[in-house]
């Protein structure tokens, strides 16, 4: 596909890299070479220590020995004005703008251009400046826009134009495509593309097979900390590279196993909420897996969040069992016997300071309760079933959640949400940043349910996760229902074409 | 240090350690005192520190609830002084039972707590600004009521409230003691207690899990401002007066011993005894300067240098 640029100079040097957090060797003699003019991906399971590796480049970490070179120099990056003034530039897969100022102010942040007119800023040269240079990138934004006015994929092209205007010749890009729409996607490749043409050498971290296949000329795996390889794309296929990023060969992603339907379980008619979704109807049965596919923005998630009372929709019903209930807030819901694993584990989903414990009882600590008091017996009693059922690792129900993995992280927030024994369980992307072997116990929680005879309703932008999972599949585009498939009569492709805005 | 079971090790040691790191600084800021001067060591002059620190302390409980919730209450001292004044105004010879004046007190309090509960809740006013407002406004509701000027002619039974004593243990420390263990079991044990954390910790997270995060915050403040009316009923049994312009800045020493004991102003953690480890190192600090004659001038001076310490060194061992 694309020919790695093999006669170009190397201008970034990895050797024998190592750092070690508490408890874990995040990496362990990781070597990494970096030609200009190339997109080299970075992919790995979570844990894997890819972000590790980009935080010691954006001199975000330090690393406890290794080397790193720069255009064959060796060079020290110890604060993240270090790696600017170097020329590396990372994209934060959390982005990190600040809103109340203009796309401009965003763009020039941290390079002030007229330093030497005694700080002074000059805002009509700023503006210019920016002007000039997201023309020159091909942006169609206003330079005095206010940044918090933006999207997240416009936000992302002014952290990328923020590193040219710092003249990195390394961008480092952190899974930049999990959370825009693949058309905007599109636009960013294009982008890449042409940074790559100007000899910008980029980084590119991704668990997207398709992408990487599609625009890193060379791929780097790694697995626990260690270095797996670095290939020519050109030269793998998908089960090659997933067998190096897992270690072994996956030859079949999740047979489902076929489950018996019940009653309806719960309708939803004429679901609305301004700007979000309208008019959205459904039905679902117990013991169904009722897919719910679509674009990142089509409404997934908001509609998810107005079944749960997170985000309440302005008109519509809904009914639970044959009764309409009233759902205003998500006290309302879990009475109801719904629950939500939300999409946003950080912001949703769990307390972080919390132990596994706390945040395992946390949706209906009064079941540990009595007179009002916990009682510890109980509560760890139940915690530790939960653990041992949801297969949480550690099986420590002391330990301090936001220490574990993102995939024990998930398990935690599902077997939370179950904690209320709701019959209705709303699951918001429940494998998003979770790594091969969290996602397969994942799958296999889900059909368990569904096999306990309660109803799941699962919104993924994974399709192969959503058509191996689901009894139907429900197609949102811009707001509104747009088709409903049988998976085992439905392709991707086919999804897609049912999602994708005309 | 790479050794995996050396650095769980370590995290072991700093989890054990932290929580008695204040134990150890108090001890140890003890030791050092009694050498300069042998009287700090006399059994009267530490009951004399634990009574001197007992209505900060009290005060200083009440706010580790509402900063477990991640809030702030800046109007603790004024609220203090208000119930100060009603809890006096009851407490004139033959005028009302002990206990009347005593809970008019408490009710002021919660009362304070309750209007900025409300106004933090339903008004969406961040708690910094609406117990700034109830600072203002208490202080001003104290001099409105007692007209500007203390009140006095306190009957002695209220009186004893601070300078009694049982089995040689002054009253207010006692009062201390039973406020702190109330809330001690009531954040450990209760239900509503986890639900604190876990509004502080991550609101969102707190109301998905379906918990009601504006009555929680609620009653955060009102467990606030009924320890601010208990601490202005000792204060003014303390200084036989209750004195519209009392506890002026104790909210700054409740948070500060808060704080230092290492509740977090961005919420979720913290506990009893820390708070109160922190206000006994605030009182032995204030009494050994006293005894090795420092001017009070210095000793502000000292107390900011240690409260700032405090603060980083923990930060320092979080890492």
């Amino acid at each position: 596909m694309t020919p790695g640029p093999t006669e170009s100079p190397v201008v970034l040097e990895v050797r024998n890299l190592s750092k070690a957090f508490p408890g874990v060797q995040a990496l362990d003699n990781v070597g990494l070479d970096v030609r200009s003019g190339e997109i080299h991906a970075v992919t790995g399971e979570n844990g894997a220590g890819k972000s590790t590796l980009m935080r010691i480049l954006a001199g975000l970490e330090k690393p406890d020995s290794g080397e790193i070179r720069l255009k064959g120099q060796p060079c020290r990056l110890r604060s993240a004005h270090d790696a600017m003034a170097a020329g590396i530039a990372m994209i934060h897969q959390e982005l990190m703008p600040f809103p109340n100022m203009s796309v401009a102010e965003n763009i020039l942040m941290g390079r002030d251009p007229n330093a030497r007119a005694l700080g002074w800023v000059n805002r009509r040269k700023q503006l210019d400046d920016a002007a000039r240079l997201l023309g020159l990138l091909g942006m169609e934004l206003s330079p005095a826009a206010p940044m918090r006015s933006l999207s997240v994929s416009e936000m992302q092209m002014v952290e990328i134009a923020r590193a040219v205007a710092s003249r990195a010749q390394i961008i480092i890009m952190d899974e930049p495509t999990s959370a825009i729409s693949s058309r905007e996607a599109d636009a960013l490749f294009a982008l890449m593309r042409d940074l790559q043409k100007r000899g910008v050498a980029l980084i590119y971290i991704s668990h997207k097979l398709e992408e990487i296949f599609r625009m890193a000329g060379r791929v780097t795996v790694l697995r626990d900390g260690r270095l797996i390889c670095t290939e020519e794309t050109a030269r793998l296929d998908r089960p090659a590279l997933i067998a190096r990023m897992v270690g072994r060969e996956m030859d079949s992603l999740w047979v489902k196993t076929p489950v018996s339907h019940g009653g309806e379980a719960m309708a939803v008619r004429g679901l609305t909420r301004a700007g979000k979704f309208r008019d959205v109807n459904f039905t679902a049965r117990r013991g169904e897996i009722l897919g719910l596919a679509g674009l990142m923005g089509a409404g997934r998630t908001d509609v998810l969040n107005a079944i749960y009372g997170l985000a309440p929709a302005d008109s519509g019903e809904i009914s639970v069992f044959g009764r309409k209930v009233r759902v205003e807030r998500p006290r309302d819901a879990i009475r109801c016997g719904i629950g939500l694993v939300s999409e946003d584990r950080k912001g949703f989903g769990l307390v972080p300071g919390m132990s596994v414990k706390a945040n395992l009882t946390l949706s209906n600590l009064r079941r540990c309760c009595r007179a009002g008091f916990i009682r510890p017996q109980m509560e760890g009693r139940l915690a530790d079933e939960r653990i041992r059922a949801f297969g949480i690792r550690p099986a420590d129900r002391n330990q301090v959640v936001n220490l574990l993995s993102g995939g024990n992280q998930q398990k935690v927030v599902i077997a939370k949400a179950l904690f209320t024994d709701p019959k209705i369980l709303l699951l918001d992307e429940p494998t998003r940043g979770i790594d091969i072997a969290a996602k397969m116990e994942v799958y296999a929680i889900i059909s368990r349910l569904a096999a306990e005879g309660r109803t799941i309703i699962l919104a993924s932008s994974e399709l192969p996760e959503i058509l191996a999972l689901s009894d139907r599949i429900l197609v949102m585009r811009e707001g509104v229902l747009a088709a409903e498939l049988d998976p085992r009569k439905s392709s991707q492709e086919e999804i897609l074409r049912c999602a994708m805005p005309n | 240090m790479e050794n995996p079971a050396t650095v769980s090790l370590m995290h072991r040691y700093r989890r054990i350690a932290g929580p008695y790191m204040l134990v150890i600084a108090l001890v140890a800021i003890g030791a050092i005192l009694a050498v300069l001067n042998p009287r700090f060591l006399a059994p009267a002059n530490l009951v004399n520190v634990i009574r001197q620190i007992s209505i900060n302390g009290i005060l200083a409980i009440g706010v580790t609830y509402v900063l477990l919730t991640g809030g702030v209450d800046l109007s603790l001292g004024s609220v203090a002084a208000l119930a100060g004044v009603f809890a006096a105004s009851l407490a004139h010879p033959g005028a009302a039972p002990l206990a009347a004046a005593v809970l008019a007190g408490i009710f002021a309090g919660s009362g304070c707590g309750l209007v900025n509960g409300i106004v933090v809740t339903r008004g969406r006013v961040p708690s910094f600004i609406a117990t700034l407002g109830m600072m203002t406004a208490a202080r001003g509701l104290a001099l409105v009521v007692s007209q500007g000027r203390p009140v006095t002619g306190l009957s002695p039974g209220f009186a004893q409230i601070a300078a009694g004593d049982c089995l040689g243990i002054p009253y207010p420390v006692l009062i201390l003691v039973a406020v702190a263990a109330l809330s001690h079991v009531f954040l450990r044990h209760v239900w509503a207690g986890r639900y604190i954390y876990a509004v502080g910790g991550n609101e969102n997270a707190a109301r998905a899990s379906g918990i009601d995060v504006d009555r929680v915050k609620l009653l955060a403040y009102v467990a606030c401002g009924a320890a601010a009316g208990l601490g202005g009923v000792v204060l003014a049994s303390r200084i036989t007066a209750g004195q519209p312009n009392a506890a002026f800045g104790y909210e700054l020493d409740a948070i500060a011993a808060a704080v230092i004991g290492g509740t977090s102003l961005s919420g979720g953690v913290g506990t009893v005894s820390g708070t109160l480890l922190g206000a006994l190192l605030i009182g032995e600090i204030n009494n050994g300067l006293d005894l090795l004659n420092v001017s009070s001038y210095y000793q502000q001076i000292a107390k900011g240098l240690i409260i700032v310490g405090a603060v980083c060194a923990q930060q320092r061992a979080r890492k």
